[in-house]
């Protein structure tokens, strides 16, 4: 009995992925825990593994295929003493997954922690099957582009895929391939390969906004940046936002900062600011709950433990990973695991849940010299601050006389639905003593 | 106010009734203004009258040569007059049938005289003097051009002795001798014709070959075959005096050595260029402006420096063509719609480098994109391949091998940058190489294209592996 490998649900929200790679052929013989193909999801690329073992008796999706819907059958494995010839893929089938809209109840057997799902026997009766999903044919878009621009960019090593045709219908001629060489387009670097197959052809919506008098280049939008939109899009329509800043002196924390990484060092840790940031709003979240929150439309969720989602920017965008019950972790734990999240961020290599989900977030480009900012709620979380630069300011010290002090702005945005102004207030209080007064958070 | 516009277009030759028409299939309120006739001078004066005067002069040279095909034909004779009559029928036919063109559109025709007085009006003057006032959302000014005449007070064109290419179409008698100042296209295409019908022509050319805009090897061909039928080509020449009196035309011809040669001819027809009809159109009123040789500046879509003013055709820089003057109508007409809020329509503005020229005379000559000479200059390394007809069989068949087909290729990227032909039937051929052109094919698709068999088209094919040193039949 062959055994259909579909198109796996990497996260609970997940409806459809991209098949980046494939990373075997038919014919590939394959034992469980073996990497079949890359699948890229709407912020992350994830590896997925074989369950069962057997031969690959035939692909069904070709690699680069987007908007492959979760329970496609994407390849079918023939298992030993089968012949793989007589296997072919299936026309059609109707995927095994999950509804279209789960419910978060369903969350936790949704998404199993191996990515690798194969076919169950039969589909759970509970769950309605969706619309039967063709098997997505292996659709290139077709490159229209003249012969000599064919011929051209051949020769200089640039990828059609990534420009912008100006000929008939959106043809790409040879003076869109001349103005690539001349360093118009990105994707010019010959030996590189295109991050994404970018402009296929322009949209009616972005002709009707089009001032194409003035030097121009259009480009197709990532998942990750169409996610972005649609996420902050909805939150500033659905989520009235209110913002309550405070100035918070940051002497004693930076104090207690470098004491503690003194003594970590030869622990090979090292506390930033930001980690310490993340444990202060951890506190506050406990103290004042009613920041710890999700609107649910007609209810109210609130959340007991913090987990802080951390806004990092990647390459084409940003990205949030958790760092779990920051309440409870050490601040060296904090410290390790924000690094680790960090750089598999920016590498493209995050699990799902390790940037979905989250009851608040941290969002800090001191760094980049902004003094204060506003942010977008990360719906369906209600509470996110803004840090801004620690800088020396002129402040009136405690003995009441004028001095100098390292001072942030910090701007919480509340979602005004949930939260109250005051409770608002009483996080931001909170958060302020805990930074203030450092030692509460690890007394 | 019924005298109101989405677009007013001034001229209804072949840029102008094209651009109307456009503009009322995209459904603009449009007017056409007219001061003679419609169809302008391409289809009254122009490209159809002269193809059906050299049509005659062509079955004459048939006759002439009847015995080469086995037949016979005596006491062949051109009657001048009904010639003439049978070109001029044409030209009525079909400026009945722009008339009907316009009426089908729903185009408003204003005849008279029309002039801008602000960027949005125009007043149209008619032959007994009313003005009317027009206004216009966007008005083309498409008003053609006119011949160049010499500048010696002595030879102006008066339609007696001296003529321009208008007067040679209706000539009020038979030519004996026959004098062709210039050797463009319409220089060489009367030349040819008087020739056909027996008249004895010398064509005089300041520059060192005849046709001079096209590729050095077809003006070379070309001067040999018209030498060949009787004509006398003087080349590298210039004039020192014309002198028009009632016994002929007293002209001094100096040669390139310098010497100078007196000759007396009947008619001469003067064939220099053109000049752009500009004048008393209110281009000064509305600040349009024009360049050095005085055509009305335009931008690759007839933008002129005045927003809402759009120049077309010949009123603008060359070349001076018909086919490039309808294409810049449609152009012109689908960018003011699109101003006007049609997203539908996606003009590209006019590449010069894909026009096509044609000349008629007896061989043709048809040819579009660089010349080999032209593409070293602008740089490229050249690939160039040419097929005489003579390997042709469908040429020898027809009794027509003198030709060739050359191409010009960009050696390194296969771009066909030029193809320039001379010989029988080459202008119905051309546009296989415009669209190949305009598609931007190297030559690896023209390779690739299965050409009929028997045709002289197949010399396009050969002349395309002869540049990659692929021909088969040479």
């Amino acid at each position: 009995m062959p055994i259909e490998i579909k198109m796996p649900a990497l996260s609970p929200t997940m409806e459809q992925g991209k098949l980046a790679k494939w990373l075997v052929s038919e014919g590939d013989s394959v034992e469980s825990g073996d990497i079949l193909a890359e699948i890229e999801t709407d912020k992350a690329t994830m590896e997925f593994e074989a369950v069962d073992e057997g031969t690959i008796a035939s692909i069904a999706v070709a690699e680069g295929t987007d908007e492959v819907s979760v329970g496609t059958v994407i390849a079918v494995l023939s298992v030993d003493g089968e012949d793989t010839d007589t296997i072919a893929a299936p026309a059609s089938t109707p995927p095994s997954g999950k509804p279209d809209t789960p419910a978060m109840a369903e969350t936790a057997q949704a998404a199993p922690p191996s990515p690798a799902q194969p076919s169950p026997p039969s589909p759970p009766p509970s769950t309605p099957a969706a619309p039967a999903t063709l098997t997505t044919p292996a659709r290139h878009d077709r490159i229209i582009a003249s012969p000599l621009a064919r011929r051209i960019a051949q020769d200089k090593g640039i990828d059609l895929a990534g420009l912008k045709g100006s000929g008939p219908n959106g043809r790409i001629v040879k003076a869109d391939v001349e103005a690539a060489m001349a360093g118009g387009s990105a994707s010019t670097t010959p030996g590189i390969p295109v991050a994404k197959p970018a402009t296929v052809e322009m949209k009616d919506e972005t002709r009707a906004l089009l001032d194409d008098r003035i030097p121009h280049s259009v480009t197709s939008l990532s998942s990750m940046r169409k996610t972005i939109a649609r996420r902050l899009t909805q939150s500033m329509q659905e989520a009235p936002h209110i913002y309550l800043t405070v100035d918070v002196t940051l002497d004693r924390l930076l104090a207690m900062r470098k004491e503690m990484n003194a003594a970590l060092e030869s622990r090979g840790i090292k506390l930033s600011v930001n980690d310490m940031l993340i444990k202060a709003l951890g506190r506050a979240l406990i103290d004042v709950p009613e920041c710890n929150v999700a609107f649910a439309g007609s209810e109210l969720i609130t959340y007991s433990r913090a987990d802080i989602s951390v806004a990092v920017s990647i390459p084409g965008g940003l990205i949030t990973p958790i760092i779990a019950d920051a309440n409870g972790k050490s601040l060296s734990e904090i410290a390790v695991a924000a690094k680790d999240l960090a750089a598999r961020a920016k590498q493209g290599k995050l699990q799902p849940d390790e940037y979905q989900g989250g009851t608040a977030s941290i969002s800090n480009m001191g760094m980049m010299g902004i003094k204060q900012f506003t942010a977008v709620i990360n719906p369906p979380q209600a509470t996110i601050l803004a840090i801004g630069a620690g800088e020396k300011r002129p402040w009136v010290m405690d003995n009441g006389e004028l001095g100098v002090a390292t001072v942030m702005s910090v701007t919480g945005s509340f979602d005004h639905r949930a939260i109250d102004g005051a409770d608002g207030a009483r996080l931001m209080t909170a958060f302020k003593r805990y930074v203030e007064s450092p030692l509460g958070m690890v007394a | 106010m019924s005298n109101s516009y989405d677009l007013i277009v001034l001229g209804s030759g072949p840029g102008g009734y094209v651009a109307a028409i456009r503009a009322a299939q995209l459904g603009l309120k449009t007017a056409i203004v007219e001061r003679e006739r419609l169809g302008g001078i391409c289809l009254n004066w122009g490209c159809i009258p002269t193809k059906a005067l050299l049509r005659s002069g062509e079955v004459m040279h048939q006759m002439r040569h009847a015995g080469d095909y086995g037949l016979a034909a005596d006491n062949i004779t051109a009657d001048l007059e009904a010639i003439v009559k049978r070109s001029r029928g044409v030209a009525d036919q079909l400026n009945m049938g722009v008339t009907g063109l316009m009426k089908k559109n729903k185009i408003t025709v204003h005849m008279g005289t029309g002039k801008l007085t602000v960027p949005d009006k125009l007043s149209v003057t008619d032959e007994g003097g009313k003005t009317t006032e027009l206004s216009a959302k966007h008005i083309i000014l498409a008003t053609g051009a006119r011949a160049r005449e010499l500048p010696m007070k002595t030879a102006q064109a008066d339609g007696q002795r001296i003529w321009t290419y208008r007067h040679a179409m209706t000539p009020p008698d038979m030519p004996t001798k026959l004098l062709v100042i210039g050797s463009g296209a319409i220089g060489i295409e009367f030349a040819s014709f008087y020739n056909d019908i027996g008249v004895d022509v010398t064509v005089v050319e300041m520059m060192d070959r005849v046709v001079p805009v096209e590729d050095a090897d077809v003006s070379t061909f070309l001067e040999k075959a018209l030498k060949k039928q009787g004509i006398e080509i003087r080349t590298s020449a210039q004039l020192e005096e014309i002198k028009s009196s009632a016994k002929g035309v007293a002209v001094k011809i100096k040669d390139k050595a310098g010497k100078v040669s007196d000759e007396t001819y009947s008619h001469v027809i003067v064939a220099i260029g053109i000049v752009p009809n500009i004048e008393g159109i209110g281009l000064e009123q509305v600040g349009i402006e024009q360049d050095e040789r005085s055509h009305i500046k335009a931008d690759g879509f007839g933008r002129t420096n005045v927003p809402g003013i759009w120049a077309i055709g010949d009123c603008t820089a060359g070349p001076w063509l018909a086919h490039k003057a309808s294409h810049e109508g449609v152009t012109a007409a689908e960018a003011i719609a699109k101003e006007l809020g049609n997203p539908q329509v996606h003009p590209h503005a006019l590449d010069r480098r894909n026009i096509p020229g044609c000349t008629y005379c007896h061989p043709q000559v048809a040819s579009v994109g660089l010349t080999e000479a032209a593409a070293k200059d602008a740089g490229y390394e050249v690939k160039a391949g040419t097929f005489p007809f003579i390997g042709n069989g469908k040429a020898i068949a027809l009794g027509e091998p003198e030709g060739f087909v050359k191409t010009v290729f960009d050696a390194k990227t296969g771009e066909l940058l030029g193809a320039h032909m001379v010989g029988a039937e080459v202008t119905e051929m051309i546009q296989g190489f415009v669209v190949g052109k305009t598609l931007e094919t190297t030559e690896a698709e023209l390779m690739q294209t299965i050409f009929p068999h028997p045709t002289i088209s197949e010399s396009m094919h050969e002349s395309v592996l002869s540049a990659y040193g692929r021909a088969i039949h040479i």
